[in-house]
């Protein structure tokens, strides 16, 4: 099993031909063959004739497929990898092939919500934890699978197909789930860290979004360094407070995937938050950004959604009304920023006792 | 005032027939006939479980030594009437040897396992239930007789009552849910029973509901200090009950209680446990389970995929959560006293009984003189993952499909024994079990009254905490019935909501005009303690004599957000 060249073992799925699922099928294809899901047939092709997608070249043992079902039956362990919107769809597509015997890590950032009948997010003014889940939570109750782990962690899509040294969590209740990521993802550029916290896992990596799309607002309005700073660190104690309020603990945000995907993100142009934010500070609107990326920016719900929940569970939350009020209403970057400057101080670190 | 008579549905209770035909068929009476064979298995399997969980020579001697250090500081702390005499010569001689063998650090004798085979076969004997037919037959007897007899005499009041049968035991206490699934299912496979635990008469009326029901008697993990207690020790140990101390925390201890348990339920012996682990002192449904015996579950259902032949299916185990319902609680005013007391510490409580067997009887004379009926909620029965099962047995997903429960311990295409997987397991299906507590749990017009009354007077006093409330002056405490009336009217409302929403259940009594369910609530809360938990004062308002009392009642009721609508 821990042979470096792809075994006859069964092959591992991937669900989702982004961005991340592309670089995650390369990195699992080290090990294993794998079977790719993509929705759309000219994906297929691409990847079955050129051997590329979305900028990765695709390893020959990448097979693309069109079916779940078969997914599922030649696969005991599966990574879906789609946008938080489609992810309870895709899932009650993929549940009546699932069995208790599949383990499923997800690399999703983002919410799942289910609302009331006649409300939609624009309508909603509060959300509490019933309304707001993550894919994991996702995952449990749309399926008879609970073997279920999540990948977060600083994992530039990018920077992982030019093989740069990184690292990833695998957060999982079961070690086996965190032994299987590891022993799967692994190599000698890609280190793999385990965790037991799901929840707070999956929250630090859906959160720190928000702060991504901040720092590219910063940065768009040509701040330095200091600022950013400024950022980051209140960035994370305000993700502490939420993340707390829908129930993770401190410790998962001061790992990989809270400060460690926090700080790249926060300084990378290459994040598509941190590009919403960027373009918001030069002056376009969040229409006009939103029609011109090609894949979803995570983080403008889930400022929506974070907003919500923490005026349900009486959370501060600087930094992310204020936001909410730049992306949503017409609140200029600049006002946003003088708001937040003039916000009454509180102690540096309060959340370690 | 004269009591009213709340109309309750006409009980359906009606007489089950036994499932098995003869005790020689019951999965407990097989047990104990092979007594002896079974604790040696016992001993055997725990002694090789530890053996695997310390390796080394050093560490098992290491662990020996703890585990005689904490039985000789029990037996020098908290000795009980049913420790066996020879105890301290015993754990004398283990210490000395472990000296011994301490000091020859090079010594491969192996003698620090045959110490371990000897504490542990100690323990399998100790923990052993003795399930004797003749003495079950006559315990059955002998409770079913008086009972009934009681029953009358109270209920018709007239001396000579005492000889009819005009009401039985099936009268006074109500059985409702999923009875039929559980005689069904008790035929196809194992059942284990968990209800909620609040009074120590839980054991007895349990012992009586699975005899009613026409099951096969259930072993069953019972409290050791309950055998202090000389008229429950006869019960249990004729209704097959095992001995569980626990003021034994040591590792040998712990892994033979959980092989006895285990094994037990492989063989198919019908079982019951608590899985409280206590009684609620708070008077709450239990939030958190001990997940020791309800680990065992899930992996007698391993091990039974594990041996099963290719291709055939093992014997499944179907957890069948059970909620007790009752209008008082004999030992109320201790619990909760407990329980005010540590609230906020988590230091460990010694057991105290201070109802002997003279108090319990006279509680049971009271109990069937009076209206104080008790209900037993059986609920759906769930595989060991927590899944529904339909009535052959078949687990169900969500959406009703069908799950095979063997693919949970499938890793790689095979079964495989991975002890971390199956604890989170564990703590999955107890917290499935709790959730079918709180759905299963059927409320009383005293749980309402206790829960409103106490709720209004903590709104009354927003500023103070818990403590603050609970010191206040109990003759300073008065409610308008106008208001009370209100708030229980609304109370009720979003019960019979829950209920339609399928999060919980309540008695036929609790329907009807408001003003009658509040006087039959009033009437029954916590009816036989020297100071009533709620009264009505001689102006029609609404009184207590004991806030602490109340708030146990009221604790009932807690978990389902129903503090909002007050």
């Amino acid at each position: 099993m821990t042979s470096k060249k792809p075994s006859n073992e069964k092959p591992v799925g991937v669900i989702g031909a982004g961005n991340f699922g592309s670089a995650v099928s390369n990195l699992l294809a080290v090990h294993r063959n794998v079977l790719l899901y993509a929705r759309d047939e000219k994906t297929i092709d691409r990847i079955l004739n050129k051997r590329e997608n979305r900028g990765h070249r695709m390893k020959k043992n990448i097979t693309p497929v069109n079916d779940l079902a078969l997914l599922a039956r030649e696969c005991d362990i599966i990574f879906p990898i789609v946008p938080s919107a489609h992810f309870r769809s895709m899932m009650r597509k993929l549940s009546p092939h699932l069995h208790p015997y599949h383990i499923l890590i997800h690399g999703t950032k983002g919410f799942d919500i289910s609302l009331p009948k006649g409300q939609s997010l624009e309508t909603i003014h509060r959300l509490n934890r019933q309304q707001v889940k993550t894919m994991s939570e996702v995952i449990r109750e749309e399926s008879v699978v609970v073997r279920v782990g999540c990948l977060a962690g600083p994992n530039l899509s990018k920077e992982l197909a030019a093989k740069h040294p990184a690292a990833t969590v695998v957060a999982s209740h079961f070690n086996e789930v965190i032994s299987i990521g590891k022993r799967l993802l692994r190599n000698d550029r890609f280190q793999v860290y385990g965790n037991n916290d799901l929840v707070g896992v999956e929250l630090a990596g859906v959160l720190k979004n928000i702060i991504a799309i901040a720092s590219g607002a910063l940065t768009g309005m040509g701040y330095g360094e200091n600022a950013r700073g400024l950022l980051i660190s209140r960035g994370i104690v305000e993700m502490i407070y939420l993340g707390r309020a829908l129930g993770g603990n401190t410790k998962a945000f001061l790992g990989l995937a809270g400060v460690g995907d926090l700080v790249t993100t926060c300084s990378s142009a290459l994040s598509r938050n941190f590009q919403v934010g960027y373009r918001l500070a030069q002056g376009q609107t969040l229409t006009q950004i939103l029609e011109s990326m090609d894949e979803v920016a995570e983080g403008v719900n889930t400022v929506r959604i974070a907003r919500k929940c923490a005026d349900y569970y009486g959370v501060r939350a600087p930094i992310t009304t204020t936001l909410y009020k730049v992306l949503f209403e017409d609140l200029t970057v600049k006002q946003a920023l003088q708001y937040l400057m003039r916000y009454p101080l509180n102690v540096d670190i309060d959340f370690i006792d | 005032m004269p009591p009213v008579e709340v109309l309750e549905k006409k009980n359906k209770n009606k007489k089950y027939k036994p499932i098995l035909d003869g005790i020689p068929d019951w999965p407990v009476y097989r047990l104990s006939r092979n007594r002896k064979e079974f604790i040696e298995e016992v001993a055997h399997k725990a002694y090789e479980r530890i053996l695997q969980l310390r390796p080394q020579r050093k560490q098992l001697l290491d662990e020996l030594q703890t585990t005689v250090y904490r039985e000789q500081q029990r037996m020098k702390r908290n000795r009980w009437r049913v420790d066996p005499r020879d105890e301290p010569r015993f754990w004398a001689s283990v210490k000395e040897q472990i000296n011994i063998l301490s000091a020859r650090s090079d010594d491969d004798s192996g003698a620090e396992k045959e110490l371990l085979k000897q504490i542990v076969y100690r323990y399998a004997n100790e923990i052993a239930g003795n399930f004797k037919p003749s003495s079950y037959k006559l315990a059955r007897e002998i409770t079913t007789f008086w009972f009934n007899r009681l029953l009358n005499a109270a209920r018709v009041k007239k001396f000579g009552a005492i000889f009819r049968s005009q009401y039985t035991l099936r009268d006074k206490i109500q059985i409702v849910g999923k009875v039929k699934m559980l005689r069904r299912l008790a035929r196809r496979g194992t059942i284990v029973m968990v209800p909620t635990h609040f009074s120590n008469l839980d054991s007895v009326l349990i012992g009586w509901v699975i005899h009613a029901l026409g099951l096969p008697a259930f072993i069953y993990g019972a409290g050791l200090n309950l055998f202090n207690i000389k008229i429950f020790a006869y019960f249990m140990n004729s209704l097959g009950a095992y001995k569980v101390d626990r003021r034994k925390k040591n590792l040998p201890y712990l892994e033979t209680l959980k092989t006895y348990s285990t094994l037990a339920i492989q063989k198919g012996a019908h079982s019951l446990f608590f899985p409280g682990g206590t009684r609620s002192r708070s008077g709450a449904i239990e939030k958190s389970l001990k997940l020791g015996l309800l680990s065992s579950c899930i992996e007698a259902q391993r091990n039974l995929y594990l041996e099963a032949e290719p291709g055939t299916e093992p014997r499944k185990i179907f957890v069948v959560p059970v909620t007790l319902n009752y209008h008082f609680v004999l030992e109320a005013p201790d619990l909760i006293e407990d329980y005010l007391s540590v609230k906020g510490q988590d230091r460990y409580l010694p057991e105290q009984d201070k109802y002997g067997s003279f108090q319990l009887i006279r509680f049971l004379i009271k109990f069937f003189s009076k209206g104080s009926d008790i209900s037993v909620s059986i609920g759906r029965a769930l595989d060991v993952m927590g899944n529904y099962v339909d009535d052959d047995g078949n687990s169900l997903d969500l959406q009703g499909r069908p799950i095979h429960t063997r693919d949970y311990f499938v890793s790689n295409g095979q079964i495989t024994i991975d002890k971390q997987r199956e604890d989170e397991y564990t703590r999955m299906l107890g917290q499935r079990i709790v959730a079918e507590y709180h759905r299963i749990n059927r409320v009383f017009a005293s749980h309402l009254v206790a829960f409103v009354a106490f709720e209004l007077w903590q709104k009354k006093h927003p500023k103070l905490d818990l403590f603050g409330l609970l010191k206040l002056p109990e003759e300073d405490l008065v409610l308008e019935y106008a208001e009370f009336r209100k708030a229980c009217k609304r109370v009720r409302k979003h019960i019979y909501r829950l209920k339609e929403e399928g999060k919980i259940n309540h008695a036929t009594h609790l329907k009807g005009k408001i003003d009658l369910v509040i006087r039959h609530g009033m009437e029954n809360v916590g009816i036989f303690h020297l100071k009533r938990p709620l009264l009505f004062n001689k102006d029609g308002n609404i009184i207590t004599q004991d806030l602490s009392l109340l708030f146990y009642y009221h604790n009932r009721l807690t978990g389902y957000d129903l503090e909002k609508t007050i």
